[in-house]
């Protein structure tokens, strides 16, 4: 595998394979010297077209534990104002001789141009476009969930996920809902019915309107909840709920709901969460939280991400992907 | 101007003949005529002769867009593709909202000379969907425009579409809607279904353009007008205009080639040159507008040719120009989707590319007229076994966005004669004299 586009184009061989290789990376972590000599004089660009400290910063980390040049490229444009084209920055990127692009955009397919238009050789890392994917939180995801609930390691076989919220813009649900499946856990969408996206039936989960039903009768082992996005309830006519209150009295994680769950489950957030929208304080900061935690093992993700990308033909181990 | 002899070709795809252009017009048509002096003979044998196709639905970007097309170069391509009147939309810069551009179109086409250009005028001022345009100038001006449309826009307001639809009436014109509920389809990029779902872009739903087609069609009804639907692309929209027609509704409706050839799997890479308003539908629907086309529900294929300059296709989807090019695949598309499948004859072609989009567009004294002795000589000759991979950059268009590029199709434009004049022989266009 050349490049990290999708995690629909993962093999279950695939997904193992990285999320074992974040399992040695984030072991590295513990040690005083987190510092690996592996990608050495390998370049890594962070193309930014959309703001995201954190996943900027989490990719930073990765590719610098791994001792790799690394370089921010932050390219303002939406598709209002449009700034350099993405094929002028890949053209420049191109030029720079970099290794690995780390991108990140607010367009849906950006990064699959940026690996096929022929404009660029490096290897990509979709590290969020539009409402597409993000494969590297799915991985980061069945990492955390394959720690606390299947031993940390093999797949995900028999799990059962919830994941709540704003399916229809999210490219957190689209990610994680073709991982778990590849891993073998089953996945319910709970969302209501306006953010579920027309033609979500032939996904490979099941969907459902109701909360309480879901997290009384299903008992999932972990509950995802996904950020939702304010502006999606301003548009007047258009918008999709009626208040911020309704929301979360539907289909917040609050202590009531909490109280429901399997002692085990874990509840989880990609963030940035809106505490007291889609998750209560309580909720986010429970003993069953491992939302901090996931923070941690997006680092191991993707230094596996890009260790496999880049070293993965040439290392020791002889591991590919 | 030379007289031509076409030794052995099948009008309409019927038995082969001899068919004599001189003067302008059709001078004979007979086994073995007799050639006038001094005329060029075409070997005809194994090619079909049709009536010059008549586009009713052209993006030609003069004035305004001239990166994109010219009314020189999009003419050029019309004939190259077979066609010897194209009708222009109005949605350039200025808008084609006032006699003056509607006849700066007319004139620009007069003078290109490569086929009969026929402005389409505005609905609404400055397309704003506002108010009326002073359609009753246009129809007066000498572009004498039938055709009013907002293409690119839809007029929405129930109201003013009325008003529009009883308006054209005192000069026999028509409305040719743009169907797109706009509040169902704000900041939309494809279809809305499966694919849409997957690779994570906005949807643009069926119903947005059924619904305002079934608006159309009762509004149409209630006020005796005439109504013409652009680009139609869905399943129900096939049953409405078919309802319509089944209860005497005077409704005609469009299909474009790439609806009835690409369907929204084609998004799945996010080339941009496969985004186009309306969107590629599903399969299902490319079956409908193919069963519509060939049951007469679908009255004509229009080409929406709409050429954009290399920068707007070569970027995100979403930042990307919706359209097309399509005047020289639309003869190979139809040929492939309908013909070589078996589902319409030759004949069906010459009505639904030129006999009807004429009448439609009121220009049947000059075009999709009869292969017969003293009819005008717009004529296009098609070599159906001939196959060509497509190469957008070898189009006589100005703009690349074909999304048949590489693509293998069949059929090959011989010949088009616009009033016994060669606009095109041997597959190359001919600058007039
Ligand atoms: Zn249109």
């Amino acid at each position: 595998m050349k490049h990290l586009l999708s995690a629909q184009d993962l093999t279950r061989d695939e997904a193992i394979l990285l999320l074992d290789t974040a399992a040695q990376m984030a072991a590295t972590q513990s040690r005083e010297i987190k510092k690996l000599p592996t990608l050495r004089g390998r370049t890594v660009v962070n193309l930014f077209f959309e703001d995201s400290t954190r996943t900027r910063i989490s990719f930073e980390t990765a590719a610098k534990r791994l001792s790799a040049d690394v370089i921010n490229f932050s390219a303002k444009g939406s598709s209002v104002s449009k700034g350099e084209s993405l094929k002028d920055t890949a053209l420049t990127l191109h030029a720079m001789g970099a290794d690995a692009v780390v991108v990140r955009h607010w367009a849906s397919g950006a990064p699959h141009q940026l690996a096929h238009a022929g404009w660029l050789d490096a290897a990509v890392l979709n590290a969020g476009d539009g409402t597409h994917q993000h494969p590297t939180q799915a991985l980061l995801d069945a990492f955390t969930i394959r720690r606390h609930l299947a031993g940390g390691t093999g797949d995900l076989a028999g799990l059962r996920v919830a994941i709540v919220g704003d399916v229809l813009h999210s490219r957190v649900a689209r990610s994680n809902v073709h991982l778990l499946r590849t891993l073998g856990a089953d996945v319910t969408l709970v969302s209501p019915p306006t953010l579920l996206p027309v033609g979500v039936e032939t996904w490979p989960c099941a969907t459902s309107y109701d909360l309480d039903a879901t997290l009384a009768d299903w008992k999932p082992d972990a509950v995802m909840m996904l950020r939702v996005q304010r502006e999606r309830m301003s548009g007047g006519a258009g918008a999709f709920f009626p208040s911020a209150l309704e929301y979360s009295r539907r289909y917040g994680l609050d202590h009531r709901r909490l109280a429901v769950l399997p002692d085990h489950t874990i509840v989880m957030h990609p963030g940035p969460m809106n505490r007291g929208l889609e998750i209560s304080a309580q909720a986010a900061d429970s003993d069953r939280s491992v939302i901090v935690e996931q923070v941690a093992n997006g680092v191991a993700v993707r230094m596996a991400a890009l260790y496999l990308l880049l070293a993965g033909g040439s290392s020791a181990e002889g591991t590919s992907i | 101007m030379p007289a031509y002899v076409i030794r052995n070709v099948r009008p309409l795809g019927g038995d082969a003949v001899d068919v004599v252009l001189d003067g302008g017009v059709v001078a004979a048509v007979g086994a073995d005529v007799e050639a006038p002096a001094g005329a060029v003979e075409i070997d005809g044998t194994g090619h079909v002769l049709l009536p010059g196709l008549v586009d009713l639905h052209t993006h030609l970007r003069e004035p305004g867009r001239e990166d994109a097309e010219t009314v020189e170069s999009g003419t050029r391509a019309a004939a190259a593709g077979g066609f010897t009147a194209v009708h222009a939309m109005a949605n350039t810069s200025p808008v084609a909202d006032t006699a003056g551009v509607v006849e700066q179109v007319w004139r620009l086409g007069q003078e290109a000379g490569w086929v009969d250009v026929h402005p389409v005028g505005a609905v609404t001022v400055g397309l704003g969907g506002d108010r009326l345009a002073e359609l009753g100038a246009m129809a007066d001006s000498k572009a004498r425009v039938r055709v009013f449309s907002d293409d690119g826009k839809c007029v929405h307001d129930p109201v003013l579409m009325r008003r529009a639809l009883e308006y054209v009436k005192a000069f026999d014109g028509v409305v040719a809607q743009h169907a797109q509920e706009p509040r169902l389809t704000e900041g939309a990029q494809m279809h809305e279904g499966v694919v849409s779902a997957e690779i994570g872009l906005a949807g643009w739903p069926a119903v947005a353009e059924e619904a305002i087609i079934a608006r159309d069609v009762l509004l149409a009804e209630h006020v005796g007008s005439r109504l013409h639907v652009c680009h139609l692309s869905t399943r129900g929209s096939v049953e409405i205009v078919r309802w319509a027609k089944a209860r005497g509704i005077d409704v005609t409706a469009e299909v474009t080639p790439h609806h009835l050839i690409l369907t929204d799997e084609n998004a799945r890479g996010y080339d941009p040159t496969f985004k186009v308003n309306p969107p590629l539908r599903t399969a299902d629907d490319v079956e409908a507008v193919r069963e519509g086309l060939a049951d007469g529900t679908i009255d004509i294929v229009a080409t929406d040719h709409a050429p954009h300059p290399l920068e707007d296709k070569d970027c995100e989807w979403a930042a990307a120009a919706f359209g097309m090019t399509g005047l020289e695949t639309a003869l190979s598309v139809v040929q492939a989707a309908m013909v070589d499948t078996g589902r319409m004859t030759w004949a069906d072609v010459a009505r639904v590319l030129s006999t009807n989009p004429a009448r439609i567009g009121r220009i049947d004294a000059a075009h999709g007229r009869p292969i017969a002795v003293g009819e005008p000589a717009n004529l296009v000759l098609v070599d159906p076994a001939a196959t060509r991979v497509v190469d957008g950059a070898a189009q006589q268009t100005a703009s690349a966005n074909t999304p048949f590029r590489g693509r293998e199709l069949p059929g090959r434009v011989v010949a088009t004669f616009l009033r016994g004049r060669a606009t095109v022989l041997d597959g190359s266009p001919v600058a007039a004299a």
